[in-house]
């Protein structure tokens, strides 16, 4: 029988929004105080919800230890106070929670044991963003 | 269509176990949770049933009786109770919040009137919850 598990995660990052592509007046326009040249940082918040056939043995969608240890290389210790601005991932691209939930949706991906249905990126608790990939989301899932 | 959802709580005791298995090799599928002498959690569900808004009462389903529905079928059944050893359908199955949401499923599938069983999700704590959507999902 199929389930849909999720979890949440935190991490806490600075950054600051800013386009090469904009002059400065522009970028202040677009991005307002989140265009502040000394950054600021959020707690983020990340749900990741995956689906499976509930193994009839354990009773799992899959073992959450090692769905654990998958976010804690691959997330936390990636992400967790860093300035996210400075990451590989944001070389080239504004570090938008929007472009945020694509990067983490890649990450999860390669969890080898269930089907990543979407991730939802918390900024803080006011906005929240999901992305499920090529794909929407299942109707009445979100 | 509208999509109504329904919160209760209940406090239960579990423990994660496959007979077949060794201790050793319970231990390292389920980690502290094999541990027989138990523990627990605070469990919130959510219940979303699907339906038509009623043109005389304005109600997708009378929510007091789908509150009672909810405390007869399933927070009277595990509430304050061991699911491993009080509760029925956990003698062959294990108690994961996976299951939990399957089971309560079934206890609710085709007990609510006028309205359709939409989902059914369990918290076994604020980060960490299964959502089931019936066989058919």
């Amino acid at each position: 029988m199929k389930a849909y598990l999720s979890r949440r995660y935190h991490f806490s990052a600075s950054h600051r929004l800013h386009s090469e592509r904009f002059d400065e007046g522009r970028n202040r326009e677009v991005y307002g105080k989140c265009n502040n040249p000394h950054g600021h940082g959020h707690n983020y918040t990340v749900q990741v919800t995956f689906s499976g056939q509930v193994d009839p043995v354990t009773g799992m969608v899959c073992d959450l230890a090692d769905l654990d240890a998958f976010a804690k290389a691959n997330l936390i210790e990636r992400f967790d106070k860093t300035n996210l601005n400075l990451l590989d991932c944001f070389a080239n691209r504004v570090s938008t929670t929007e472009n945020l939930s694509i990067e983490v949706h890649r990450i999860f991906l390669s969890f080898p044991a269930a089907h990543l249905e979407r991730v939802h990126v918390e900024e803080t608790s006011n906005n929240s963003f999901d992305h499920a990939g090529s794909q929407l989301p299942a109707p009445g899932t979100l | 269509m509208i999509f109504l959802t329904r919160k209760a709580e209940f406090s239960s005791a579990h423990f994660y176990w496959v007979d077949a298995w060794t201790e050793e090799e319970n231990r390292r599928v389920f980690g502290k949770c094999a541990n027989r002498n138990g523990h627990g959690h605070n469990y919130t569900v959510e219940v979303t049933v699907a339906g038509e808004v009623d043109a005389v009462s304005g109600f997708v389903v009378d929510l007091k009786q789908l509150k009672d529905i909810l405390d007869h079928e399933v927070i009277s059944v595990y509430d304050h109770r061991h699911l491993n050893l009080e509760v029925p359908e956990f003698r062959t199955s294990i108690p994961t919040t996976e299951n939990i949401a399957i089971a309560i499923w079934k206890r609710l599938e085709n007990k609510i009137p006028n309205a359709k069983l939409h989902r059914v999700r369990v918290y076994e704590m604020p980060d960490l919850f299964a959502d089931f959507y019936g066989e058919q999902a």
